[in-house]
């Protein structure tokens, strides 16, 4: 087990590796000059070559690359074009906005979908499962930006019950029932998808346990009903959990459309707003730790799944 | 020469099914009535996008001061005008010439680059396999959300640019399929016996392991369109996508998002063509691939 | 038809009916198992490890074993589906892969296989009229003559073509499925057919219909068998002669019935007491063999069957015995027992 981990830690460096190359490259994807998009459109040239002095872009690419990452491992990402503040100050501030919505969606998605997904796992065919199918179709096809709209237009604008956008305060406060309010929204919009792909996992996962040979032998044995369904669900929480995982890291970095539609102080709206200032450093700094949580995610939930199933390690 | 040979007299037979793979699949598809509805839809939505210049009753980029945000049905607008009393219904049908186009135009380069990449990887094993793999593992890394915004955004946004971000994003997941399909293939031993033939290897690649990893790579492809829809919508609706005034769906339920509080269904139009369109592509995916699935 | 085949099949006979078809020298193959953080190779499986042989022409060689012998690596090294780390091949009196010999693509196409896994040697998403004649058409044949002679074919291993050409893997029994694959085999007119444990998965009746089909075409066309079973009974009942690998190596090899009423290696004998008897006063002089085979990764020191041998001695352990040269004797095993000066306690005489 420890050499797994240790094996898989090591693959994870390769991969880390190339994600920050892919963010370095991101500024030069840019169209035109990269300092220009380093600096305000209004710049003169004799700023512009200060800077290219200043930030190396002179030199080769490679020596470039190094020297960036090496700023980057002390945390320095530059500063934001719009703000001037360094980008990790932004990052960070905004960071934790972002995993209260991921979070929250991620548990509230998972206890709806499946206990969802059981019912339909546990008799496949029925009219019972077809609806919970195609509410998991439904989940993942929805745009959820349209969907967030449209709550907007239900839950603020006709019924005036929730707040339309915002967060109401700088930090989350749970005791504060107008927070709560503000969080409503996001959360249901930002857990459709997980539903619907934690729905349809689940659903599979208890319909294959349910075929089991153990099962069987439990029903035959004359074990009640909730009994047995208790043992099956423990046999198809695994990969349910795992899939939970990954949701949570796809909703850390694709949050940015529901976030930008309720004005949610999170990294999805500060990337967004970075994109309609064409604010290269936050983009690209907000992208590389956003990628890099991912990564982090992606691998905890496979050193967890090994640790469950043993089949895993040897693969 | 057609002497009876001991033992072979008796070989069990039953009534043929001659009919041919793709046969089984239409014969099947043919009896599946939600897939047909919803693949009737999909044809519904590309065909009224395609002929959007002869279906749509008025001038899509036609704006009118008086006729701003009225409400569906307001002198022959159908669906309403948006906020600068354009026709909404006649900018849903051409819209819809754009999203698609940027919608599915991503995942058939993504097949082609993707699938062939695969199927080299996992035919030649050993270093190649590393070296292909290992690089999509870099961008399989990124939530695929995240990382169609970061290239569209950094380059500067644009129908072509998000097009470009939307490929990359699919190319991996595209290429992991065909590899996982082709490593699979390769091992069976009808690709054994083929390659005991002492047939080139191209024939064996061609007749034995193409036809048996392309149903897999488009089934999943199959499957990305919807996404693909999604995404290329999200990015016009983040201003990553199409230019105003060209009409997009993802970019009219941006401009029509500002009018909520005035005409709450008009706003919802856009949103609506969206889900109709990744719903129909969801439902014909899942039916191709319970019909294709030839074991079943 | 069938003189015209006979003719063909004369021609190609290049050494005349002396000349072994096949002859297999010092073949050595070594899986290498990696391992550790950096994937280094570790250990070898030593799967086939100095086998050496011959297959005279028309004859069947049975090579029985117990699964992981090496028996189906022999099968594939003699395609040359996997490169052998070291070993000759002789085929027809050309060395294979050589200079001056037969290249490896005109030995596959004198050279057929039939796999043990019906379901998984036959394409799916291919009628199976076109598996029979995609190798015929590879090499040049017409499609619609091919697809005529796969047609043919299937009439020869009893499967009616009008019924059965259209038809995929999936509409198929088992034993359709073998008889396809012996289809297959013949449609590339070889002069030798390797079968993989082509019988194993079949139900008893329906292998005793294929068995009974092998040995009617063996005789039309003119053919070579080497027949690779764990099953000693169908292997007694086909073969000429009888191989018996036992981890990676030849333990016993001789003519079959030679070798089923008077084993010489404890291992085979114990093999063949370890058959379920039909014949209730059938004499058990061997117990029947206990236990798994030890790893092919670290295999035992001097004879490999030592651990599980009840007449080990520490001779045994120290030093391997040899199965003999090729010609001395028609029936050789390799044990102490077998040699006079092996200091075996139990050696015959000399």
């Amino acid at each position: 087990m420890f050499g797994y981990v240790v094996r898989r830690l090591l693959a994870a460096i390769p991969i880390a590796l190339g994600v920050s190359m892919v963010c370095f490259a991101l500024v030069y994807l840019a169209p035109g000059d990269p300092v220009q998009t380093l600096l305000p459109p209004d710049a003169d040239a004799e700023t512009v070559e200060r800077l290219k002095r200043l930030y190396g872009l002179d030199r080769p690419l490679p020596i470039q690359y190094l020297e960036w990452l090496w700023r980057v491992m002390q945390g320095d990402f530059g500063k934001s074009i719009a703000t001037g503040r360094p980008v990790l100050d932004e990052i960070l501030r905004s960071l934790g906005n972002t995993v209260l919505l991921a979070t929250l969606s991620v548990l509230i998605a998972f206890s709806v979908a499946f206990i969802l997904g059981t019912i339909a796992g546990r008799r496949t065919g029925t009219w019972l499962d077809r609806i919970v199918t195609g509410i998991a179709v439904l989940g993942v096809s929805i745009p959820n930006y349209w969907l967030g709209i449209v709550l907007v237009i239900i839950f603020s604008v006709e019924l005036m019950v929730l707040p339309a956008s915002g967060m109401a305060g700088d930090t989350f406060d749970p005791t504060s029932w107008e927070h709560i309010q503000h969080v409503v929204l996001p959360v249901f919009t930002l857990s459709m998808i997980p539903v619907g792909i934690i729905a349809r996992t689940t659903r599979s996962a208890v319909a294959e346990v349910m075929n089991q040979e153990f099962v069987v032998t439990l029903r035959a044995n004359g074990l009640p009903e909730w009994r047995v369904l208790r043992h099956a669900l423990k046999n198809a929480l695994p990969p349910v959990l795992a899939v939970m995982g990954l949701q949570f890291g796809t909703l850390m970095g694709g949050s940015i459309l529901v976030e930008t539609v309720f004005s949610w102080p999170g990294s999805g709206f500060m990337l967004s707003k970075a994109i309609l200032n064409r604010d290269v450093p936050v983009l690209q700094g907000t992208i590389l730790v956003l990628a890099m949580i991912f990564v982090t995610v992606n691998l905890t939930v496979d050193l967890f799944q090994s640790s469950l199933d043993p089949r895993i390690r040897r693969g | 020469m057609s002497t009876t040979i001991p033992g072979a007299a008796t070989a069990e037979g039953s009534l043929p099914t001659q009919r041919g793979y793709w046969g089984t699949v239409g014969y099947r598809l043919r009896y599946d009535p939600v897939t047909l509805f919803f693949a009737a839809l999909l044809l519904l939505i590309i065909l009224s996008a395609i002929f959007a210049p002869l279906l749509a009753p008025f001038d899509p980029y036609q704006e009118s001061i008086i006729r701003r945000l009225k409400p569906p049905g307001f002198r022959g607008h159908m669906l309403g005008t948006d906020e600068l009393g354009r026709d909404v219904l006649s900018r849903l049908l051409h819209g819809g010439r754009i999203t698609l186009l940027m919608g599915m135009v991503p995942v058939l380069v993504a097949t082609l680059i993707g699938g062939g990449l695969g199927l080299v990887a996992g035919f030649a094993g050993g270093v190649v396999n590393a070296v292909i793999m290992r690089v999509m593992d870099v961008f399989y890394a990124f939530p695929s959300v995240l990382l169609a915004v970061a290239i569209s955004g950094a380059m500067g946004g644009g129908v072509g640019n998000g097009m470009i971000a939307l490929t990359l994003v699919f190319i991996p997941p595209l290429c992991r399929v065909a590899e996982t399909a082709t490593t699979q293939v390769r091992n069976l031993d009808f690709v054994d016996a083929a390659r005991a033939t002492g047939a080139p290897l191209r024939l064996v690649l061609w007749h034995h392991v193409l036809g048996n990893v392309l149903g897999p790579v488009l089934i999943y492809a199959s499957s990305l369109t919807s996404v693909s829809v999604i995404l290329a919508s999200g990015l016009s609706f983040l201003g990553l996508g199409v230019k105003p005034p060209e009409p997009d769906w993802g970019l009219m339920l941006n401009a029509l998002r500002q009018a909520i509080y005035v005409s709450p269904l008009v706003c919802a139009m856009p949103g609506i063509a969206i889900l109709l369109t990744s719903i129909s592509m969801n439902m014909l995916s899942d039916g191709l691939r319970s019909a294709m699935d030839v074991r079943s | 038809m069938m003189s015209a085949t006979l003719m063909e099949l004369d021609q190609r006979d290049r050494g005349g009916p002396q000349q072994p078809l096949l002859v297999v020298r010092n073949l050595r193959k070594h899986f290498p198992i990696r391992s550790g953080i950096l994937g280094r190779v570790s250990a070898h499986v030593r799967a086939v490890d100095n086998v050496s042989f011959t297959v005279r022409k028309g004859e069947t060689l049975g090579i029985v074993g117990e699964s992981g012998c090496g028996k189906s690596t022999v099968a594939r090294l003699l395609m040359r589906l996997i490169n052998p780390d070291a070993g000759e091949q002789i085929f027809d009196g050309d060395a294979v892969g050589e200079h001056g010999g037969i290249s490896v693509a005109d030995l596959r196409r004198q050279v057929q296989m039939v796999f043990q896994d019906s379901a998984s040697s036959l394409n799916p998403r291919m009628p199976v009229q076109n598996s029979i004649a995609f190798g015929p058409i590879a090499f040049g044949t017409p499609r619609v003559e091919a697809v005529g002679q796969a047609r043919e074919l299937l009439t020869r291993v009893g499967l009616n073509p009008a019924l059965f050409g259209g038809r995929y893997p999936h509409e198929l029994s088992g034993g359709q499925k073998q008889r396809i694959n012996i289809a297959r085999a013949l449609a590339m007119q070889p002069r030798m057919i390797i079968l993989d444990e082509a019988v194993s998965a079949l139900d008893k009746s329906v292998e005793a219909q294929v068995l009974n089909l092998l040995q009617a075409l063996k005789r039309s066309f003119n053919l070579t068998y080497v027949f690779i079973s764990h099953d000693l009974g169908v292997v007694r009942w086909i073969s000429d002669r009888v191989m018996v690998m036992y981890l990676g190596e030849i333990v016993e090899i001789g003519p079959a019935d030679t070798i089923y009423t008077g084993a010489r290696h404890p291992y085979t004998r114990a093999l063949l007491a370890s058959r379920p008897a039909l014949d209730p006063d059938q004499r058990r002089e061997e117990a029947p063999v206990s236990g798994d085979p030890p790893n092919p990764i670290n295999p035992p020191s001097g004879c490999r069957f030592h651990t599980r041998c009840p007449h080990a001695e520490p001779v045994c352990a120290s030093r391997a015995p040899s199965l003999g040269a090729e010609g001395e004797q028609a029936h050789r095993a390799a044990c102490h027992m077998q040699d006079p000066a092996s200091g075996h306690s139990q050696a015959i005489a000399a």
